[in-house]
């Protein structure tokens, strides 16, 4: 009926979220007592949050066309079709609550444990360039002796 | 059938831009996100459905399938036009920028 409003609400909400991110990131800059400063490596988590993004908003423009062609979704006011009787009201909101909501949990996890594991993906791919600069460090010693 | 369009769309934009991978020029990995949100929000619709049909909901009308099947495509058309606005929006390849440029001067 509407269900594909409550992802749409929480893409409003991480869009902003991932704008103000992005913004904060890019002023990332350490001054020094002694005069010097040092600029952060942009984290990117903005980024990162453009991921739940793109499914939020681009599931929930496919699932709109779904209403549209069913008809629960029309051109002229109130928009909803189950908004103009009191008892679909009541049916559209319950579902919202429940559908909705779980959309919106569901695709929400899924960012997380994609989040997740690119996190660890970096985390051990830095690892391996430590080592890999720890072992070339070594080669020019051993060469010496 | 419109879940199924829908993941079948979203396995083959993951893959291509698997293929292409780290260069996403294109942004296929945006047409993939979209279709995964959409088929994850399917799914759930699925859930619900089935839970309320039960084995009913796996003996669909012939009538009820092709409409399904014509909305399937429909969609994944539709999110064929949302990645080409996306595309040309942010035109990461600087043609329409050097086009506008190059009438400039």
């Amino acid at each position: 009926m509407a269900c594909f409003l409550v992802p749409t609400a929480e893409a409003i909400v991480t869009t902003i979220a991932a704008k103000v991110m992005a913004k904060k990131e890019k002023n990332m800059e350490i001054h020094h007592e002694g005069g010097s400063s040092e600029i952060i490596e942009k984290s990117r988590f903005s980024r990162k949050l453009g991921w739940l993004n793109n499914m939020l908003w681009g599931g929930s423009a496919l699932l709109a066309l779904e209403h549209v062609w069913h008809g629960e979704v029309v051109p002229w006011f109130p928009f909803l079709t189950a908004a103009t009787d009191a008892a679909d009201r009541a049916e559209m909101l319950h579902e919202m609550a429940t559908v909705g909501v779980t959309m919106a949990l569901l695709v929400t996890t899924a960012w997380a444990i994609m989040v997740l594991v690119s996190t660890h993906l970096e985390k051990s791919a830095a690892k391996e360039a430590k080592i890999d600069t720890a072992e070339k460090a070594v080669v020019p010693v051993s060469e010496k002796e | 059938m419109t879940l199924l369009i829908t993941v079948f769309a979203a396995i083959v934009a993951t893959i291509v831009w698997y293929k292409h991978a780290p260069n996403d020029d294109w942004k296929i990995g945006t047409l993939a996100l979209m279709y995964w949100g959409a088929s994850l929000m399917w799914m759930v619709d699925a859930i619900f459905e089935y839970a309320e049909l039960k084995e009913e909901f796996f003996q669909p009308e012939v009538a009820d399938l092709i409409n399904d099947s014509f909305l399937g495509f429909t969609v994944v058309a539709l999110g064929l036009v949302i990645w080409l606005v996306v595309l040309l929006a942010k035109d990461p390849k600087g043609v329409l920028r050097s086009k506008f440029a190059t009438k400039k001067n």
